[in-house]
């Protein structure tokens, strides 16, 4: 996983859940950063934007951590690339 | 105080044009479930609603009158013509003076408002149908029934999210015993399937894919419905008196708010609603023999109602019968509690108890007798119909045989 991703990914929770960046790191998980599950929809959305990618539900199920979620996006840009690769 | 009676009733939905359908539908465990119809579903992750299929104004409306009403609106009004058929209502003016409505509704005439500000912001019309403000208002419903029947008492719209129809109902229910009015038409009605609102339902990620499964451990989000059902209520003397058909008694209304979170539901709060409605309605909890629970086979909502139900009934919970019809007519939000109490009616008046349709698979999370997939034929004296609102704003209604 890059970097860049990963702090992307970072700032997305932190601007959502107006928290200081600092306090969020890849070891977080949802529960002591007090992210709920409406917290947690809503950061899906800004990740979306962000990335210009689309989450489906059931890839979401069972992210329980900041490093699952990181995990969960980078899969989800390279399908993405497969897919526009394949469509060339 | 007056005892109120339940003289008339109405529906339309995804498993029935009329009353008797419906009931007809909750005793087969047949489930309107399907592809939507009424919006494009293809840029939606989910594929289906329980919708009014097939649906169109006509032969329930003129043109002309259609123009004016949102089919949330019509919906209400052909509801309510039902109810006032079949309670037999004969009109006078001191009748129409003193009757009230009180109508539920969550999003109202927003799909009319969606096309509206699709021509502003999408296709870069300068102007909106001058019609859109009367047809989103969510009291057209209240309005337009108004209308339809000359009714000049007090007459109000409910926006309770989810419980919209509860309250409402309870509200009418509480203005009958008290003397508030000698007459009530009550439900609730509503008609989402708008693209909008859609999309907006897509990122709460509470929708199922596939379809509902209320307390099944497979359960996966709720599946979005439409339609509406009414209800005449009248004094229980006057109505014996003119010899009315009863269907059922109103019996009690308990409210609560969990003052928890926007979204996320709370067993206390659905528990503090469950003990108001026993204590208004005199009721000891191992008196009640049917709940149409909330249900909406949300992963959240499932466990904490059961949690709330297990907290208020302690060991009786083991034996009471609990059923989400949600499975069958979908979760129609402002109307969802019109269509529950009328299936919580249908069981007391019918002695069948609806069953939870699409159960596939134990939850120990939602230990309860959830009725799985066969209705069941059992005479109950008491039945409970449960509400808990996005918002956390709670609503059951008491219900007896007659």
């Amino acid at each position: 996983m890059s970097d860049e991703l990963i702090q992307r990914v970072l700032k997305v929770i932190a601007t959502s859940k107006r928290i200081p960046l600092e306090t969020v790191t890849i070891e977080s998980d949802f529960q002591q950063l007090g992210i709920d599950s409406m917290d947690a929809v809503e950061i899906l959305f800004a990740l979306e934007n962000e990335f210009d990618i689309s989450i489906p539900d059931e890839e979401v199920r069972a992210v329980r951590n900041v490093r699952q979620m990181c995990e969960g996006v980078e899969k989800l840009i390279a399908a993405q690339a497969a897919d526009a690769a394949a469509n060339q | 105080m007056r005892r109120v009676a339940i003289t008339g009733v109405g529906a339309i939905s995804a498993i029935g044009r009329n009353a008797a359908e419906f009931a007809a539908s909750l005793r087969q465990g047949r489930s309107g479930i399907g592809p939507i119809e009424s919006a494009d579903s293809s840029q939606l992750r989910f594929r289906n609603g329980a919708e009014v299929r097939g649906y169109c104004h006509q032969p329930y409306f003129d043109d002309r009158r259609a123009d004016f009403m949102d089919r949330f609106a019509q919906f209400a009004v052909i509801a309510a013509r039902e109810a006032v058929a079949d309670a037999g209502v004969v009109w006078t003016p001191e009748l129409r003076e003193t009757a009230a409505i009180v109508t539920g509704s969550c999003v109202g005439g927003q799909s009319t408002e969606d096309i509206g500000f699709h021509e502003v912001y999408k296709l870069g019309h300068n102007r909106v149908h001058p019609l859109t403000i009367p047809k989103t208002m969510a009291n057209a419903g209240a309005s337009h029934i108004s209308m339809e029947f000359g009714i000049t008492g007090p007459s109000f719209t409910i926006s309770t999210a989810c419980a919209s129809a509860g309250h409402a109902i309870g509200q009418a229910f509480w203005m009958l015993r008290t003397g508030a009015a000698e007459l009530a038409i009550t439900g609730g009605s509503e008609a989402p399937f708008s693209f909008g609102i859609l999309k907006a339902w897509e990122a709460m990620r509470v929708v199922s894919p596939d379809t509902c499964r209320p307390f099944s451990k497979d359960r996966r989000g709720m599946i979005l419905g439409e339609g509406a059902a009414m209800f005449v209520l009248e004094p229980l003397e006057a109505a014996r008196a003119r010899g009315a058909r009863v269907h059922a008694e109103i019996v009690g209304l308990g409210m609560s708010s969990d003052a928890c979170h926007i979204t996320q539901p709370s067993p206390d709060g659905a528990a503090r609603a469950l003990r108001a409605v026993l204590r208004d309605a005199g009721l000891a909890p191992e008196q009640i023999g049917y709940i149409n629970a909330h249900g909406t086979a949300t992963p959240a909502n499932d466990p904490a109602e059961a949690a709330a139900i297990r907290c208020v009934f302690g060991a009786h919970a083991g034996r009471l019968p609990v059923s989400s019809t949600k499975s069958m007519h979908g979760h129609a939000l402002g109307a969802a509690a019109a269509l529950e109490c009328l299936a919580a009616v249908t069981a007391l008046r019918d002695g069948v108890l609806p069953p939870t349709a699409n159960f596939s698979e134990f939850d120990p999370d939602c230990d309860l007798d959830v009725i799985p997939n066969q209705a069941r034929e059992a005479q109950v004296e008491y039945a409970l119909s449960n509400s808990f609102a996005f918002g956390g704003l709670n609503a059951v209604l008491a219900l007896r045989r007659a």
